[in-house]
């Protein structure tokens, strides 16, 4: 069979679909143009969670900013932002800031609809951390982690735009991570970090709470609190219900 | 097929030097031709606890950077025709140690011994890194305290992320020995048991070497405590050695001994 018939073969079999789809992403909204202060303020924000921001697609948003911003001055930030691993992808704003996005080669995303609210990087962080939150719904794509081995002290697992599933203990020291659910079948001593990227209807379950720290959106509890629970060291499920953490028996 | 086994801990002064010259000497006592490596250089301590420092021409480092060959180096135990030891240096740092280097060692190794014990430097770093990378199995010694179960978990954490085979997608056996147990403090509430540091690291367990004077004793005679046969810690390292070559011994020394009259004259201590 030679290639030509190959191909005539299969002519009709599409070769790609169409899919609508909604992703969460996070938004750099800059308020003041001012390269320094970027530069130490985004080291700061990474240096609090250095995985959460790895090849982290961002969409720079110029709507708010107060400042003039020129091609040049646009070059500068994102090269930065790629410094500190971040992968800008467009720049939200207004028609003005097409012929800018345009030199840059990203796509201009127009200010509207989107829902957003501002959640905390994924550690317990002091300066809320500014996030776009998709609904829920298309917000916990399928995808995810199944790890079947113990994640030890010094360890980091992420489930990037999914679950995490975690059939072994999770020691103290050790930190889960996922923009979806969390699921611990073994006991949970070390953290677990549900919808990082601000999804407020993740959740946590695991067969053994003794975690050093559970977070959800960014709200969480420590150890300390958690021991005073009446499901310490019991099997749980945590959710967020307004702006605490619920937590029930499983 | 030669078998790497590293002793290794992250904390230090756990008990990884008294345990691979145990080990090695065990093997070795077992018919097994064995070597062990010591790995932490610039300190050399194996060669003291097995009695051969003496004896200290040339080291790993002048292997590695080819001053001398294995022949040269390695040193014959006195006990066994099966033991040799090949010492660290104490002169030079940890970065004498390469991986290339670091390899090629232990392939040479490979080829005329069954077991290469390697004695891991603590710390998590780049000496203990090379003592674990090549490894086949792992001995992770813990003490009954918890900054000790900790390191070892992150140890263990390496060992499956870090170490030649875990690159391969392949798994290291992983052993659990307990050193230093001391069943009153146990008791009394000072130290975690055995359950609870399984419960913790939860890998299999190979043994529990007991806190005995014995073991001071043999090191300042300079000879590997497994020798002596009457002791409690070389009883205990004899029977992890068996558990080690597969065979399945009841653990023993766990429980706090109220000692009799007789037992206190004609006792095992
Ligand atoms: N079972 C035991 N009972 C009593 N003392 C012990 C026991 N095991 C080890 N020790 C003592 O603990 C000390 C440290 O032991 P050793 O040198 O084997 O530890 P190490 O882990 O190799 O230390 P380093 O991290 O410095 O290499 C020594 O003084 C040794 O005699
Ligand atoms: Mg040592």
């Amino acid at each position: 069979m030679t290639a030509d018939t190959t191909l005539d073969l299969l002519d009709n079999d599409p070769v790609f679909h169409l899919k609508g789809g909604m992703l969460t992403m996070t938004v750099v909204e800059l308020v003041r143009l001012s390269h320094d202060h970027f530069a130490r303020q985004l080291a700061e924000k990474v240096e609090q969670a250095p995985n959460f921001f790895v090849d982290t697609p961002v969409v720079i948003a110029l709507d708010k900013l107060t400042d003039p911003i020129n091609a040049a001055g646009l070059t500068k930030l994102l090269a930065t932002c790629r410094e500190h691993s971040l992968q800008p992808v467009a720049l939200r704003g207004g028609e003005d800031f097409r012929a800018l996005a345009q030199s840059a080669g990203m796509v201009l995303i127009p200010v509207g609809r989107q829902r957003e609210k501002i959640i905390e990087a994924p550690a317990p962080q002091p300066t809320p951390e500014p996030v776009t939150s998709a609904p829920p719904a298309a917000a916990m794509p399928s995808g995810g982690r199944l790890i079947t081995e113990p994640v030890r002290s010094g360890q980091q697992v992420y489930a990037r735009g999914g679950d995490l599933i975690v059939m072994a203990p999770v020691s103290a020291g050790a930190e889960l991570l996922a923009d979806g659910h969390i699921h611990v079948y073994g006991p949970l001593r070390g953290r677990a970090l549900a919808g990082v990227q601000g999804n407020t209807e993740a959740r946590i379950f695991c067969q053994n709470l003794e975690a050093e720290l559970v977070s959800i959106a960014g709200q969480y509890k420590v150890a300390e609190d958690l021991r005073k629970e009446q499901h310490w060291k019991q099997a749980v499920h945590i959710s967020l219900a307004g702006d605490s953490l619920k937590i029930s028996a499983l | 097929m030669a078998k790497i086994i590293v002793v290794t801990s992250g904390k230090g002064g756990v008990g990884k030097t008294t345990t691979s010259a145990a080990i090695g000497t065990g093997l070795a006592l077992r018919g097994y031709k064995t070597v062990i490596v010591d790995f932490d250089v610039g300190l050399r301590n194996l060669d003291l606890i097995m009695g051969c420092e003496r004896r200290v021409v040339y080291d790993f480092v002048n292997v590695i950077n080819g001053d001398s060959n294995l022949n040269q180096t390695l040193i014959k135990d006195k006990r066994s025709d099966n033991l040799f030891i090949l010492p660290a240096s104490q002169t030079r740092d940890k970065d004498a140690l390469t991986p290339e280097g670091v390899e090629r060692v232990l392939n040479e190794l490979k080829e005329t011994f069954d077991y290469i014990v390697c004695d891991s430097p603590a710390g998590i770093e780049k000496g203990a890194h090379l003592a674990m990378y090549f490894a086949d199995e792992a001995v992770v010694v813990t003490n009954p305290e918890v900054s000790s179960v900790r390191d070892s978990d992150r140890m263990l954490g390496l060992l499956a992320s870090k170490s030649k085979h875990a690159e391969a997608g392949e798994k290291i056996k992983e052993h659990l020995l307990l050193t230093r147990y001391n069943p009153e403090r146990v008791e009394n509430g000072e130290m975690l048991s055995v359950s609870d540091v399984e419960d913790i690291l939860s890998i299999p367990l190979l043994g529990v070497i007991p806190e005995s004077q014995a073991v001071l004793k043999a090191s300042n005679q300079g000879v590997p405590v497994i020798m002596d046969d009457k002791s409690d810690a070389g009883q205990a390292y004899a029977d992890a050695v068996e558990r080690l070559l597969g065979k399945d011994m009841p653990h023993r020394f766990l429980e706090l001994q109220k000692k009799g009259l007789l037992q206190r004259l004609f006792g095992g201590r």
